[in-house]
């Protein structure tokens, strides 16, 4: 049996050697640092989410009906009378949120150990589109069980591409395809959601993973392990990413699957923010709700847009600023003028930036969340500030801060007092 | 005289957040004390539910058979629950259309497939036992909790007919506190624990309606689980077999 099955193996690969040859390159042969820790379970899970949404999300097509008459329903009956719908649907819906969750830490441990910097700045970059692409794909998605938080997050979203001088009311009825949100929407983000973005989300992982594979990874030190090399041309602190990292991320993997299932089957909702208990009332477009907050994974940006006072009656100061807010990753590889790359070895400067843009994202994520309202109030005797509201004022200094991170990173970055990076990584 | 002053602030703090939500969410809600496995909690909510509910109100995304899931037989449901429907695969759909809803109401009365899911157990705890007499409401019926309700009191034989008081006052440090009053008009067919209990079991089943699922979730869930934790356990052998010579 196992000889037969070899010789298989010989025929097909003597008239396709270019599997095994891929396989070598990227797992077999693919030397990868052995100084990975805990922030470098991030990639592969997001692969692993990546597929998990792509496999329930095939599932859930065959008996969604992207109709706005039907779509409520069919998400209902899917809940209710398919066979392990439910699980189905919790699996897409959990997943929407544990793929921003890994992705965040994926890029949070970019900064941490400077994974953008040369020569992966194309990796970097590969990365930024994947998460612009999966914000797209994500808010596309968001409209489908049509319900009213699904509509009026749209409604919004679209809203804010009609803030744009000139271009913009054209360009949001183009999106909408209808004068409000409405079953033509539907139908076009259904298509988006199912085809469009999952065929460019794939198309730029596999980018991501080439460019990085080309260049090799960073680890935790920074230091480049393919300045050292053994007799045989091999990375000395290099291992084999299969079966090394394939076994070890296997244990990452089932951790993950554990905390993942542990939400799908005992809290599926989260508390609200999984799943907003404002959606499962069908889409009214003639009922606005009280609060609409969008999901989560995009408060940081909505409370830098909130934040920012209209100017001329026009809400597109706010809206650039979000925009750029999130553009602005796109250029770190650049702005960072560190000589090293591990926070290792970075100085107080770096340091304290990296940590006050994390308390700061937080922060915005937590009052987008809220109502403008959530601390109250502060007393105005001048009367001069065009909104009392403390939240606000909070999330303006944190949106400040968070462009400052930005903006004067050239500076500090380049003055930080650096330490000296080790010939080889660390265990 | 200083621990007065610090008594009062403690108290201040511990208090300032409880009025701040309070004056956001409007009247307190109870927390409600449902149980998803007491199985004739139920099927006493099922038996309200298709009695008062269904009249105006469907749960169309429900089918009757689903209610086997509380225990009982398909010649059970058929018998005492399907008032609405000749099959027993049929969904919850109310008789009444949406246009005369309208038109008596002035809002159709909305589904409740999902309302346990949209408003919370509590708030249908505490929204079903907070209705009282106002002669200035179209229906005759106002709600503490939901202020100017189109729906009128339908339970209101079992709970009775009351009335309702909100009386503002400051306190001499200048907090304002909200007392509320209820006075019994007409007695109803229940008493109060027994109309607590009946309004229990009617939010127990929209809850199970909510997510006919959930029960079993859990249970999946839970061998899932177990499945991980084995696979945990393998992997990390796994791994730390190959990873012994990593140094």
């Amino acid at each position: 049996m196992a000889s037969r099955l070899l010789a298989l193996w010989d025929w097909f690969d003597s008239r396709m050697p270019s599997v095994a040859e891929e396989w070598r390159k990227h797992a077999a042969e693919y030397y990868a640092p052995k100084n990975f820790n805990f922030w470098y379970f991030f990639g592969a899970l997001s692969l692993l989410v990546l597929v998990i949404q792509i496999v329930s999300g095939i599932f859930l097509t065959m008996n969604y009906k992207p109709d706005a008459a039907l779509a409520f329903g069919s998400v209902e009956y899917i809940m209710r009378d398919v066979p392990g719908g439910w699980i189905i649907r919790y699996i897409h819906s959990t997943g929407a949120s544990a793929f921003f969750i890994v992705v965040y830490l994926h890029m949070l441990r970019g900064l941490l150990y400077g994974s953008y910097k040369e020569p992966r700045e194309l990796v970097w970059i590969f990365g930024v589109l994947i998460y612009l692409t999966l914000m797209g794909e994500a808010f596309f998605g968001y409209l489908l069980p049509w319900g009213q938080m699904s509509y009026w997050g749209a409604q919004v979203i679209v809203n804010l591409f009609g803030t744009i001088p000139f271009v913009g009311p054209d360009l949001a009825l183009w999106i909408r395809g209808d004068y409000v949100v409405s079953d033509a929407t539907l139908n076009r983000f259904f298509a988006l959601h199912v085809i469009a973005l999952p065929l460019v989300l794939l198309g730029l992982v596999v980018a991501h993973v080439l460019a990085l594979h080309d260049v090799g990874s960073n680890n935790p030190d920074g230091v480049e392990i393919k300045k050292r090399k053994d007799a045989h041309g091999r990375p000395v602190d290099g291992i084999p990413f299969h079966p090394y990292y394939t076994v070890k991320d296997t244990v990452g993997a089932v951790v993950f699957l554990a905390i993942f299932c542990a939400v799908l089957f005992f809290a599926p909702e989260m508390g609200g923010y999984f799943l907003e208990n404002n959606n499962f009332i069908p889409a009214n477009p003639l009922l606005t709700p009280e609060h609409i907050a969008p999901v989560w994974y995009f408060t940081p940006y909505y409370s830098i847009l909130r934040a920012v006072p209209p100017l001329f009656n026009s809400q597109f100061p706010g809206v650039l600023a979000m925009g750029v807010a999130v553009l602005a990753f796109f250029f770190l590889p650049w702005l960072d003028r560190a000589p090293v790359k591990s926070i290792r070895y970075r100085g107080p400067y770096w340091k304290g930036a990296l940590a006050v843009f994390v308390v700061v994202f937080l922060v915005l994520g937590y009052l987008g969340v809220k109502p403008t309202t959530v601390w109250g109030q502060f007393a105005d005797p001048l009367d001069i500030l065009d909104t009392k509201d403390r939240a606000t004022w909070v999330a303006r200094v944190c949106s400040i801060l968070y462009f400052a991170f930005f903006v004067l990173m050239p500076w500090y970055t380049a003055r930080d007092k650096v330490k000296p990076v080790p010939d080889r990584v660390t265990m | 005289m200083r621990t007065r002053a610090l008594q009062r602030l403690l108290a201040a703090l511990l208090w300032a957040p409880a009025t701040l939500l309070g004056a956001q969410a409007g009247y307190p809600l109870d927390s409600a004390p449902i149980d998803p496995r007491d199985l004739v909690s139920l099927q006493s909510g099922a038996r309200t539910f298709v009695n008062y509910c269904l009249n105006c109100h469907g749960a169309q995304y429900m089918r009757y058979n689903r209610l086997e899931d509380l225990g009982l037989t398909e010649s059970q449901i058929r018998d005492n629950l399907m008032f609405a429907a000749d099959k027993v695969g049929e969904t919850m759909k109310v008789v009444m259309s949406a246009q005369d809803g309208k038109s008596w109401f002035g809002v159709p009365p909305p589904d409740l497939s999902v309302i346990a899911r949209s408003r919370g157990a509590d708030w249908l705890y505490t929204y079903l036992r907070t209705f009282y007499r106002d002669e200035n409401a179209a229906s005759g019926w106002n709600n503490a909790v939901f202020p100017n309700v189109a729906m009128p009191h339908v339970l209101w034989q079992l709970q009775g007919v009351r009335a309702y008081e909100v009386v503002a006052h400051a306190d001499e440090a200048g907090h304002a506190s909200v007392q509320r009053g209820w006075k019994p008009l007409a007695p109803g067919t229940l008493d109060t624990v027994q109309y607590d209990r009946t309004v229990r079991d009617l939010v127990n089943f929209l809850v199970f309606v909510g997510e006919p699922a959930a029960q079993s979730r859990k249970a999946i869930g839970i061998v899932v689980l177990f499945v991980l934790g084995v696979l945990f356990v393998l992997a990390y052998a796994m791994k730390k077999a190959f990873w012994k010579d990593i140094r």
